[in-house]
This record gives C-alpha cells, sequence and structure tokens, in this order.
C-alpha cells in the first residue's frame, strides 16, 4: 500500500529533476539533527524523504513551528499505518478471494466483538492525537507577557506595521514589479514574497503580533514562526512568536481578499535584540524628521511638471492596482476616473475621498500611507492625465487643510 | 376500478410545475435587477420581471390547487396519499423553522458574542482598548461602537397585546379545526373568522408599531445590529403571518363552497399547523426579542 | 385534466408520453431523475471547464491568461457550480431513479413538486452564469462567499448571486422532503426500516441534513444581501455585528453540506461492493448507526473551518475534539467494506473498480481530513492546497467517483443495454490515473506553503503546478469518455438482462431492464 503513496512522490521527484535539472536552492533554515534521522529512515515515505526539497511541511524557526511539525509528522505517520492495514487488508482479499481463482464466498456479515474493537481501537488512537494537540495549541494561544508588541493590519492589498511601544508606523508593499508579473522579466528568485519595507523584529523575544483589518478579512501568515491569524475588521486577533535565528522568513496573505489577494506577501526580518534597537531608534527618528520636513514643505509649492511626475509614480503604486493604469477602472467594480464629474468639477470632493476614502467601499484612507505632497501630486495627475486636462494643480498645502478637518 | 384506492394516486402530467419554475426564475431574476437597480439609482424593468414572476406564481398556484382539490372531489386520494402530504407539510415546516433558527442564531451571536467582544470580553481586551475605546456591551445596543444611537423596544403594551393576540388566535384556529372535525359548519366559520381578524389585527398593530420604531425611537433597520436582528425577525415573521392569514382566508372561501370533511380535510389541517407555527415562532420572539 | 388521466386505464400508463412536453410536464420519477442526472452531468463540464480555466492559468507562474479579478470568479463559480450544480443534483436524480424502485414505490410522494425542483435548478444556474457576463462580471467571492468581500467589498452580481442560491436552496429543500416522504410513507408491505438498502438508508438522513441547513444557508445569503443593499450591519464591527459571525452561520450549513455530498455515495459503495463480491454487505445495523453519527456529529464541528479567525481556545478545542471523533464512524463504514470483500468472491466490473477506488482514496481525503482537523496543524494548513487537496479527493475521488460507479451499476437498468465495457475500463483507469496526478501533488503544494484562491505563486511552486495542470486536463478529457460510454449506451449496444450483475441484491433488479416507464404500481411482496 506504501505504493500508493510512493508512487505519486518518485514520479513527482523523477519530474522536479527532470524539469530543474539541478538540485534545489539550499533554503537557510535551521534543521534539527532528530528530524534529519527521522527523514534518512523514513526516506520511502514521501512526505519526509520530500522535506529536503521543501515539499513537506515548513519546519520553522520557533519552538512552536517546531512542536506543529513534529505534531505533523506523527499524526502524518499514524495515518501511513492505519492506511498501510486498511488497504493491506483489501488488496490482500482483492487477490485472494477474487472469483476468477474459484474462490467461493463466505457467509458471514456481522461480528459484534470485531465491530466494537474497530470502533474502539480509533477512538483511543484520537485520545493519543489529541493530547498532544491540545498542549501545543495552548502553547500557541498564549499571548501573555510579550516584550514587544505589533499591531498589524492587513487593507486591500498591503499590510500596516506599528510598534506600539514606540513612534514607528509604515506600510508594507509587494515589490515585485510589475513586469515581472506579466511575464516581461525574468522572475527574480523571491519573486511575490517580497516586499518594500518588512516588519522588523527582535530574535530571542517575545514578540506578541496584534491584528486586525481595515477592509475585508486577510490572514497574517508566517509558515516559519507557524503563525497564521486572520486580521478581521473591526476586531483584534492576537498571536505571538519567539525567533530564535535571525533571518528573513516570507510568508503570504492567507484570505481570499480581493483582486490581489495573491499579491500580498509579508516579509519578517529578525534581528538580534541589539541590532533591531539601533534600526526602531533610527526609524523612529527618520520619521519625525520626515514629519517636520513634511510640515516645513507645507509653504512650498511644486511645478506642474513635478506633480504629474510624483503623480505618476504614486498613482502607478497606489491606485492602478484597482482604477487601472489607464483610468478607466474595472466597470461595475472599481469606478472610472476618466471624465467624471468629480474629476472636472470637484476638486474638493476628489481631494477629500483621496485624504479620507470612502466608507463602506474599496475606496481607503490614504491620509497615513501617503505623505501630503505625494496625495496633492496625485490628485493633480488624475485631474489632468488621460485626457482629463483640467488644469487644476493641487499643493501639499491645499491637503493639509483636509487632513486635519 | 374497484381497487383505485388502494393505489398510489400518480398524476400523469402536470404543467404547473414548470410554470411554477418560471415564475421563481422571474422572481429571482427581477429581484435581484430590482436591488441592483435601486442601489445605483438607475432604471430599469426589475421590479416588472420581480411583479411578473409574482403574477405567474400566482396564476400557478391557483391552477395547482384547482387540479388538487378536483382531484380531491373525485375521490382520487387515499388515506396514504394525505399522509404524504401531511409529511411534506410536516418537514416543509421545519425547514422554516430552521430558516428562523438562523437569524436567531445571529440574535444570540450578536447579544452574547459579538457585543461583548467588542466591549472588550473574552480574548477581545484589545479590541476594545484600540479599536473601540469608550464602547461599552450592553443590550439592548442603543449605541453601536460606531456611534449610531437608537431607542429599544419594551415589551410591555403593543407587543404584549400582539402576544395574547396571536395566542387566542392560535386557540381560536384550533377550535375552528375541532368543529371541522365535528363536522359543525357554523362554529367553523366563525372561529375561521375570528381567526383571521385577530391575523389581521396582529399585523395591523405591528405596522403601527414599526412605525413609531421609526419615528419616535430611532430604530431603524439600519441602526445596528439590535434593529437588524429585532426588524428581520419581526420582519419574517410578519411575512409569515401576512401569508398564512392569506392561507385563512382561502380556507374561509372554501368553507364557504362546502369543501373539506371531517376525515378529508388536508388544506385545512396544513393551514392550521402553519398558524400554530407562526404563533410559536411569535412567542419566542416575545421572549428573545422583547423581553430578555 | 389530472382527473382524466387518473381514471384511465392500466395499460396506457406503460407508454411514455413523447416530445418536449413529456420532459416539461412529467411527474414520472424516472423521467425526473433522468433529467437530474443530464443536468448535473452538464454542469460537471461547465464547472470542469472553468477548473481547466483555472489550471490553465496555474500552469506557469506569471499572469498570462485571465487577470486576477476572472481568475476569482473563475474559482467561485466552479465551486458553485460543482456543488450545487453537480454534485447535488447527481445524487438527487440517482434518488430519484433509485429510491421508488428499491423500496417498492409506484413513484415518489408528490410526483409533481418533485418536478418543480428539478426545473427550478436551470433557472437558478442560468442566473448565476448570466451574471459572469454582468458589467464588473459575477461573483468572485469564493464558494464561501465570507463577508464583508461578499457585502460591502462585493460587486453588483452579488444580488443575483444571493437570489439564485435562494431558489436552488428551494429546489433542495423540496427535492429533501420529498424524499424523507417517499421513504417514509411509501414502502412496499414488509419493507422495514431495517431492510432498506443502504443508499435509501443515507439519503433518508441526507435529506434530513438538507431540510436543516439549506434554510441556513438562505439566512446567511439574506443577511448578505441585507448588509449590502439595505444597511444592516450583521457583519460589520461598527453596527455591533462580527464578519465572523457570517462565517459560524455559513459553516453551520457549510459542513453538514459536505456530508450530504458523501453520504449517499456511502450508500452507492454500500450497494456495490457486496453485489461484486457476492457476500452481504458486513455489519447493515452498523453501517446505518454510523451514517447517523456521522449525521449528529456534523452539526456539531463547523468552526473546524474558522481555526485562525480567533476563536477562544475552549472553542478551538471542542470543535477539534468533535471533528476527530467523526472518524470514528467513519473508519466503521470503511472496515465494513473492507470486511464485506474479505472472504468474498470478487470480480472486476467497472462499478466495482470506481467503487474499490473509491474506498481507498475517500479514506486517503479522509486522512487528510483528520490532520486538518487538529488545531495547531490546522493553522499551518488553512487556506493552502493542502486543504485544495483535501477536498477533491473525498469530493472528485469520492463523490464524483461514487456518482461513476452508481451509473455504471445502474446503466443497464435505466437503458436496457450494456455498455462498452472496454471503453469504461479506459474511461476508469485514464480517470484514476489522472486525478492522482491532479490532486496528489498539491498536498506537496499546499505543505510547501503555497496559498489557494491565489492566480499567481511564487517561483518554487512552478514544478508541482506544471504537473497538477497536466493532470487536470488529462482528467478532464477522460471524463469526455464517459460521455461517450454513456451516449453509446442510451443509443446502442447488447440487450441488458433484468440483472446483468450475479451478485447484485434489491428490489430494482426483479424489474425488467430498461425499467418500464411505470414500476411497482402494485407494490411487491418483501419476504
Ligand atoms: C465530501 C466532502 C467532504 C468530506 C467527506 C470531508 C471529510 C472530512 N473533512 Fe473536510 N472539507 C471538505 C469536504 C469534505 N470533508 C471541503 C469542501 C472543505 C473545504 C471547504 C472550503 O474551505 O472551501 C473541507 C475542509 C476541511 C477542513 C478545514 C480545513 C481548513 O480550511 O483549514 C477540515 C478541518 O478539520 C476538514 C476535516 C474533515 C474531516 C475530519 C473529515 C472526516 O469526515 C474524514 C473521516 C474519514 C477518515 C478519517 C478516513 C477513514 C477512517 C478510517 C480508516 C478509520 C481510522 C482512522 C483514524 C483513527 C485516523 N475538512
Ligand atoms: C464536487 C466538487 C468539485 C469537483 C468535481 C471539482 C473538480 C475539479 N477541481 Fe475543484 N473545487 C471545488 C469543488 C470541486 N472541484 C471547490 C468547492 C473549490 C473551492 C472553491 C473556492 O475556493 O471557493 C474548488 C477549487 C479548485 C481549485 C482551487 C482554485 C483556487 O484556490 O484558486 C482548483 C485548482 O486546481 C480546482 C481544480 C479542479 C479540477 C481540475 C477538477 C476536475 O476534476 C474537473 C474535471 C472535469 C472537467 C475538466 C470537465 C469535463 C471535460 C471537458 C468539458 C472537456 C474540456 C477539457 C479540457 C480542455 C481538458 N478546484
Ligand atoms: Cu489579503 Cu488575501
Ligand atoms: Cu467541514
Amino acid at each position: 500500500m506504501l505504493f500508493l503513496f510512493l508512487l505519486p512522490s518518485l514520479f513527482l521527484r523523477l519530474a522536479l529533476r527532470c524539469i530543474r535539472g539541478q538540485p534545489r536552492r539550499k533554503n537557510e533554515r535551521r534543521r534539527r539533527v532528530r528530524t534529519r534521522l527521522i527523514t534518512a529512515l523514513a526516506a520511502g515515505l514521501p512526505l519526509a524523504a520530500s522535506a529536503q526539497s521543501q515539499l513537506n511541511l515548513t519546519q520553522g524557526v520557533t519552538e512552536v513551528s517546531n512542536r506543529v511539525y513534529d505534531l505533523h509528522m506523527t499524526i502524518f505517520y499514524i495515518c501511513c499505518v492505519i492506511g498501510a492495514i486498511v488497504f493491506g487488508a483489501m488488496f490482500y482479499s482483492m487477490w485472494r478471494h477474487r472469483k476468477s481463482k474459484g474462490y467461493k464466498p463466505a457467509s458471514f456479515h456481522e461480528n459484534v466483538k470485531v465491530e466494537i474493537a474497530w470502533t474502539v481501537i480509533p477512538f483511543l488512537i484520537l485520545v493519543g492525537m489529541a493530547i498532544p494537540a491540545t498542549s501545543t495549541l495552548l502553547a500557541m494561544e498564549d499571548t501573555s507577557e510579550a516584550d514587544v508588541t505589533v499591531l498589524v493590519t492587513g487593507s486591500q492589498w498591503k499590510w500596516h506595521y506599528k510598534y506600539l511601544d514606540r513612534d514607528v508606523e509604515y506600510f508594507s508593499l509587494l515589490a515585485t514589479p510589475r513586469q515581472q508579473i506579466e511575464n516581461r522579466l525574468d522572475k527574480g528568485e523571491n519573486y511575490l514574497l517580497e516586499v518594500d519595507r518588512p516588519l522588523v523584529i527582535p530574535t530571542d523575544t517575545k514578540v506578541r503580533f496584534l491584528i486586525t483589518s481595515d477592509d475585508v478579512i486577510h490572514s497574517w501568515w508566517v509558515p516559519d514562526f507557524a503563525v497564521k491569524k486572520d486580521a478581521n475588521p473591526g476586531f483584534i486577533n492576537e498571536a505571538w512568536t519567539k525567533v530564535d535565528e535571525p533571518g528573513i522568513y516570507r510568508g503570504q496573505c492567507a484570505e481570499l481578499c480581493g483582486k490581489d489577494h495573491g499579491f500580498m506577501p509579508v516579509v519578517v526580518i529578525a534581528k538580534e535584540p541589539a541590532e533591531y534597537q539601533a534600526w526602531l531608534d533610527e526609524q523612529e527618528r527618520m520619521q519625525r524628521e520626515a514629519k517636520a520636513e513634511e510640515q516645513r514643505l507645507l509653504a512650498m509649492s511644486m511645478s506642474m511638471d513635478e506633480l504629474m511626475e510624483l503623480g505618476e509614480r504614486v498613482y502607478l503604486g497606489n491606485c492602478a492596482a484597482c482604477h487601472q493604469p489607464n483610468g478607466q477602472g474595472i466597470p461595475g467594480v472599481f469606478p472610472s476616473l476618466v471624465g467624471t464629474e468629480m474629476m472636472l468639477n470637484d476638486i474638493n470632493g476628489h481631494i477629500d475621498i483621496v485624504v479620507n476614502g470612502k466608507n463602506g467601499t474599496a475606496m481607503q484612507s490614504f491620509k497615513n500611507m501617503l505623505s501630503l505632497r505625494e496625495i496633492a501630486a496625485v490628485v493633480t495627475y488624475e485631474r489632468n492625465a488621460w485626457g482629463n486636462n483640467t488644469g487644476d494643480m493641487v499643493q501639499a498645502a491645499d491637503v493639509n487643510a483636509y487632513v486635519n478637518e | 376500478m374497484a381497487e383505485k384506492h388502494e393505489k398510489y394516486y400518480v398524476p400523469a402530467s402536470s404543467p404547473w410545475p414548470i410554470v411554477g419554475a418560471i415564475g421563481l426564475g422571474l422572481i429571482a431574476f427581477g429581484a435581484g435587477h430590482t436591488v441592483i437597480e435601486s442601489s445605483k439609482e438607475i432604471d430599469g424593468w426589475g421590479a416588472e420581471v420581480l411583479l411578473a414572476g409574482l403574477a405567474v406564481i400566482v396564476v400557478m398556484l391557483f391552477g395547482w390547487f384547482r387540479d388538487q382539490i378536483n382531484e380531491s372531489m373525485a375521490g382520487l386520494y387515499s388515506a396514504q396519499l394525505s399522509a404524504s402530504y401531511r409529511q411534506g407539510m410536516s418537514w416543509f415546516i421545519f425547514s422554516e423553522v430552521m430558516f428562523f433558527a438562523a437569524f436567531f442564531g445571529a440574535l444570540f451571536y450578536a447579544r452574547f458574542i459579538a457585543v461583548e467582544w467588542l466591549g472588550g470580553a473574552s480574548n477581545n481586551a484589545m479590541t476594545n482598548e484600540i479599536l473601540w475605546p469608550g464602547f461599552e456591551a450592553m443590550w439592548p445596543l442603543t449605541e453601536t461602537p460606531g456611534g449610531i444611537e437608537s431607542g429599544s423596544m419594551g415589551w410591555f403594551g403593543l407587543p404584549l397585546y400582539n402576544t395574547i393576540i396571536l395566542i387566542v388566535s392560535s386557540v381560536t384556529c384550533h377550535f375552528a379545526h375541532v368543529s371541522l372535525e365535528k363536522n359543525k359548519r357554523t362554529p367553523l366559520k366563525l372561529w375561521l373568522g375570528a381567526t383571521i381578524i385577530l391575523g389581521c389585527i396582529f399585523l395591523y398593530l405591528q405596522g403601527w408599531e414599526y412605525v413609531h420604531a421609526y419615528n419616535e425611537l430611532g430604530l431603524t433597520l439600519d441602526s445596528g445590529i439590535y434593529g437588524n436582528t429585532f426588524y428581520m425577525l419581526t420582519g419574517f415573521h410578519g411575512m409569515h403571518v401576512t401569508l398564512g392569514t392569506l392561507m385563512l382566508i382561502v380556507m374561509f372561501f372554501r368553507v364557504l363552497k362546502g369543501h373539506f370533511t371531517p376525515d378529508n380535510h388536508f388544506a385545512f389541517q396544513a393551514t392550521s399547523w402553519y398558524w400554530h407555527f407562526v404563533d410559536v415562532v411569535w412567542v419566542c420572539l416575545f421572549i428573545f426579542v422583547y423581553i430578555l | 385534466m389530472s382527473t382524466v388521466v387518473g381514471e384511465m386505464d392500466h395499460h396506457d400508463h406503460h407508454h411514455a408520453p413523447t416530445g418536449i412536453s413529456r420532459w416539461l410536464f412529467t411527474t414520472n420519477h424516472k423521467d425526473i431523475g433522468s433529467l437530474y442526472l443530464w443536468f448535473s452531468f452538464i454542469m460537471f463540464l461547465v464547472g470542469g471547464s472553468m477548473a481547466m480555466v483555472i489550471r490553465a492559468e496555474l500552469f506557469q507562474p506569471g499572469l498570462q491568461l485571465v487577470d486576477p479579478h476572472f481568475f476569482n470568479q473563475m474559482t467561485t463559480v466552479h465551486g458553485l457550480i460543482m456543488v450545487f450544480g453537480a454534485v447535488m443534483p447527481a445524487f438527487t436524480g440517482l434518488a430519484n431513479w433509485m429510491i421508488p424502485m428499491m423500496i417498492g414505490a409506484p413513484d415518489m410522494a408528490l410526483p409533481r413538486m418533485n418536478n418543480w425542483s428539478f426545473w427550478i435548478l436551470p433557472f437558478a444556474f442560468a442566473i448565476l452564469l448570466a451574471s459572469l457576463f454582468m458589467e464588473g462580471g459575477g461573483p468572485a467571492f469564493g464558494w464561501t462567499f465570507y463577508a464583508p468581500l461578499s457585502t460591502t467589498y462585493s460587486g453588483d452580481s452579488t444580488a443575483l448571486f444571493v437570489f439564485s442560491v435562494h431558489i436552488m436552496g428551494i429546489s433542495s429543500i423540496m427535492g429533501a422532503i420529498n424524499v424523507i416522504v417517499t421513504i417514509m410513507n411509501m414502502r412496499a408491505p414488509g419493507m422495514t426500516y431495517m431492510k432498506m438498502p443502504l443508499f435509501v438508508w443515507t439519503w433518508f438522513i441526507t435529506a434530513f441534513l438538507l431540510i436543516a441547513v439549506m434554510p441556513v444557508l438562505a439566512g446567511a445569503v439574506t443577511m448578505v444581501l441585507t448588509d449590502k443593499y439595505f444597511g444592516t450591519s450583521f457583519f460589520d464591527a461598527a453596527g455591533g455585528g462580527d464578519p465572523v459571525m457570517f462565517q459560524h452561520i455559513f459553516w453551520f450549513f457549510g459542513h453538514p453540506e459536505v456530508y450530504i455530498m458523501i453520504l449517499p455515495s456511502f450508500g452507492i459503495i454500500s450497494a456495490i461492493i457486496p453485489a461484486f463480491s457476492r457476500k452481504k454487505l458486513f455489519g447493515y445495523a452498523s453501517m446505518v448507526y454510523a451514517t447517523a453519527a456521522i449525521a449528529g456529529l456534523s452539526f456539531l464541528v463547523w468552526a473546524h473551518h474558522m481555526f485562525t479567525t480567533g476563536m477562544p481556545v475552549a472553542a478551538e478545542l471542542f470543535f477539534m475534539y468533535c471533528t476527530m471523533l467523526i472518524s470514528v464512524p467513519t473508519g466503521v463504514k470503511v472496515f465494513n467494506w473492507v470486511a464485506t470483500m474479505w472472504r468474498g468472491s470478487m470480480t472486476f466490473e467497472v462499478p466495482m473498480l470506481f467503487a474499490l477506488a473509491f474506498v481507498i482514496l475517500f479514506t486517503i481525503g479522509g486522512f487528510s481530513g483528520l490532520m486538518l482537523a487538529i488545531t495547531p496543524i490546522d493553522f499551518q494548513y488553512h487556506d493552502t492546497y493542502f486543504v485544495v487537496a483535501h477536498f477533491h479527493y473525498v469530493l472528485v475521488s469520492g463523490a464524483i467517483f461514487s456518482i461513476m460507479a452508481a451509473a455504471y451499476y445502474w446503466l443497464p437498468k435505466w437503458t436496457g443495454h450494456m455498455y462498452d465495457t472496454t471503453l469504461a475500463r479506459w474511461h476508469f483507469w485514464t480517470s484514476l490515473i489522472s486525478v492522482n496526478v491532479l490532486f496528489f501533488p498539491m498536498h506537496f503544494a499546499g505543505l510547501a506553503g503555497m496559498p489557494r484562491r491565489i492566480p499567481d505563486y511564487a517561483v518554487q511552486f512552478a514544478d508541482i503546478n506544471q504537473i497538477v495542470s497536466i493532470g487536470g486536463f488529462a482528467f478532464g478529457l477522460s471524463q469526455l469518455i464517459f460521455l461517450w460510454v454513456v451516449i453509446k449506451c442510451v443509443r446502442t449496444g447488447e440487450k441488458a438482462p433484468a440483472k446483468p450483475w450475479e451478485g447484485a441484491e434489491g428490489l430494482e433488479w426483479t424489474v425488467p431492464s430498461p425499467a418500464p416507464y411505470h414500476t411497482f404500481e402494485t407494490p411487491p411482496k418483501v419476504d
């Protein structure tokens, strides 16, 4: 019966070798010796054997993730054994008790003792599984006594991180260039798993994540930590991790959240505590300065060319996912920006909707996401691109009025 | 055909089911478009299609029931067939119970879980602290986390009267049924008529209560989860009462025409079950929506 | 008009009416059964074609054929069509054809309503499919339509989706009422409950599940409708609601729903394995109790789909334990089947081949289900292709295979012809191999971290997806062989005897093949 499990895995590995022609990229993850042993011993079993080729569950880099991995392997092996017995009996019977061999059917069709046995034994096996499962679960759900707390907010289609005890917060967006997605450039190594600004956390520290959402449900998932928690709008879920090894850990949004659900990765960098502190201080300083700079720049105005250039960049980075690069939107889903009443005649409404969003729609508030200059630029851009040609110019100071409303 | 009554009656063919299917198709299509059109404030023909669908259903019901009444009067039905009808009706009522269960489930979840959690209960301390600071869990939810305020509904007064009215109507309906089984036609008509009148009064008062809730209490369909569950539960109940009353009225006319005998009155019995079911739902509503 | 017909003489009943009106106006359980079966097969092809779009887009990383929004529509409508349009109507079709014959009844208890249940379906699915062509496209929020993606953030077509689900629900409920009433009320004298074939038993319990949960689905879509269009906030925290509440209501329906899609399979397999083992089914009574236990438990496990939503840990534990428990009665069934084969006298006709494949592949799907049930590891599996692999094992190589097995088992009875067994064997073997190439590697993709419902993926999943897609195309093409076999069998073929299978048991084999238009107008005597 093993062949049932074996065959596809063999096939798969062969196929992999043919297609790739080279061994897989070494992963940087720590592997414990014990698992190596099990893996070697159980080389016949595909999931274990394939651990090396990243076909098995991620073992991860935390104590919890390792416990989860072990639990996964345990239950998998139990299932294999039960499968071997059940399918073994079945194939034996198919082989021996066939009519073509002249086998005459027996006439039994009940046996209370046997029936009780195969009700009770599986039950006991399940109890055996439930015990480690329960203790692992209790450990995973204990978010108390964390040293660092990060507020993680999902929105269509990016993550926002905010360090609760410090003045640091920022958005984290997919960094894979559009050309790679559209097959116009070769795909990089971390295709779809790279972001502009990863979350940074300290190692050897209990980090608590408070997870929520601004719009639909997302799910924040980092396989290496065995953390996956839904980001529910209006509610906060908690999760935690304690990473032993510095490194870069990649995950993805794991709840269908609309069009670009496949394009909102999670990247976490774990740094040594000292390094982390330095990074955090630096961030805090930079963000403070940026804010001050922004206030200072309020007085300055930009030229039309500057506005249009910056605006286009901001538009393509933040707006085009919905309203499309040509501003036409997707009829019935995302409104067009071309030639509409608001674009041509309602400059105040336009600034307002970009700054504050529109309740009950996918149009979110950008005031925390973009700088005043960027908002001014993108509004100017939208009012003058694609034949809108209103000639209107919006400056940071104009936008500021709406932000502080 | 001597053994006619032994045999299970299977009609050879009937146009009504497909008419009914067309009707439902039109209703679904029309209702969908009506909703879309009204939400986008555009003109369209959704409402026309919806009305056409309803008309088709009405025609279907008349045709179908006419056939059935004729068959029944022609004595084609056996005891086994009536048993099928009765069982079918009971399972239908069970499905209705489950429909209401979904909304009662929403009520209990909102009240004991969602609102409590928004107020910081269970594993949601941070939900309250960060997202809804200052929000306090309460029921009825007269101020939502988002800050919408509304009044709430007491149980004394109108709701209590309505409860009494419906319970009494259940009793009168039962008396009507008993009279029918004893073949006493005049009490039958009186009790049945009384039931119908009570049903109408209930509906009238319920409408009156809605107006009051909207205008004076500020309790509306969009004033948060308390109003939502209140209107959805009482609204669907009201729709069922309306349907039940219409069924009772049809029964009344059939009684006038001399239909039904003490041992062959499935339609009447089904209607009375339905009425009792509607009544039981109201009692649950009264307890869980109004009193508690 | 029916009054007249009712008076007609016995003999006239033997000829089926002809022309289109036969199908439109019919009250005959066999006609309606055929309608259901053909309808479900067409839906299988439509839903399958959408799966082919999915597989083609996922053949390589990068976006090549469709844009993400359309991809989501394909995923959503594929799931909806397969569940509500292919599997459920196929079972209802089988119920219509077989239950009256198995219990010695002249027809279904409520024949006109039966026809109504069927004819609602084409309208419901026409509306659903038509919405794909609307401005903004059709539903794109997954077959589970989680709020608020399906409310505030959904496209215009949502209202059409909601109403089409409403009428599908009406159809299912009426169909289920009919089945229950037929079974309770129409059994031939002597056909006690504990003598009923297991297919009848499993459908009896399935029908109960349907009546219990379809109205809840109706409630869920109604709340979606009012949240989106009428300003309620059932699923909106600002108004005191909770998006997770949607999931509770949906899965209260959804989990029993998946058993609705497997219990009748159990009945079919329990008919076929004894027939080709030439030995009575082992443990009849325990099969009945196990089915009932599965149905009962299915109301207590719904939140195993929601482990990552942040429920309190006590709730997670409760739902984990209950879910694990379902393995026990399901195991009883599997063991009973094996014990039935044990020391039987087996032959391997096509229905038996499918049944055997079912037992093995369903069990594999069950094992992955059990792994998913373990909350702490489900955190890793949830919303990855591991889940997709799990449910396709139980649905495709489970439910669909059992439907194929049923078709091959009863086709001679339905058409009066034997089918082309060589072609049928081809169908089996190509399906068996390709279905595993299609779904087995998905386990690996999921474990390695590929989320579901994504139109594009990281490069390390490329190889697996390529293999899966190839398996998918092969499996899809294999189903065309089935279509060919069926059409051939309907039109020509060796004349089938009343009982083409040596070991088969049951009243349906006592009537000639093809089964006459009306059977058991006078009830048979059951010992
Ligand atoms: C026919 C349909 C069907 C069936 C029968 C099942 C059967 C089971 N399913 Fe599955 N499931 C689905 C259809 C089905 N499922 C679908 C469609 C989804 C995804 C929905 C979506 O999100 O879109 C899903 C998702 C799903 C999840 C959620 C995963 C996630 O999203 O994170 C879980 C979690 O617990 C689960 C568990 C189970 C279990 C425990 C069983 C059990 O019933 C299995 C029991 C059987 C066995 C265990 C094998 C035989 C037993 C033995 C041989 C005895 C001995 C065994 C032991 C003691 C181990 N299923
Ligand atoms: C009974 C139910 C059922 C059945 C039978 C199937 C059958 C198949 N399913 Fe599906 N599936 C679901 C139920 C089902 N599925 C559900 C509930 C979901 C979840 C949806 C969601 O996430 O919301 C899902 C999701 C799902 C996904 C995940 C999508 C995603 O997450 O983005 C994929 C991906 O590969 C997939 C593939 C397939 C394939 C290849 C088949 C094949 O078995 C289909 C084979 C049939 C045919 C192909 C038709 C016959 C052939 C032709 C018409 C000829 C043309 C053929 C060629 C051109 C080759 N299904
Ligand atoms: Cu965010 Cu999926
Ligand atoms: Cu489930």
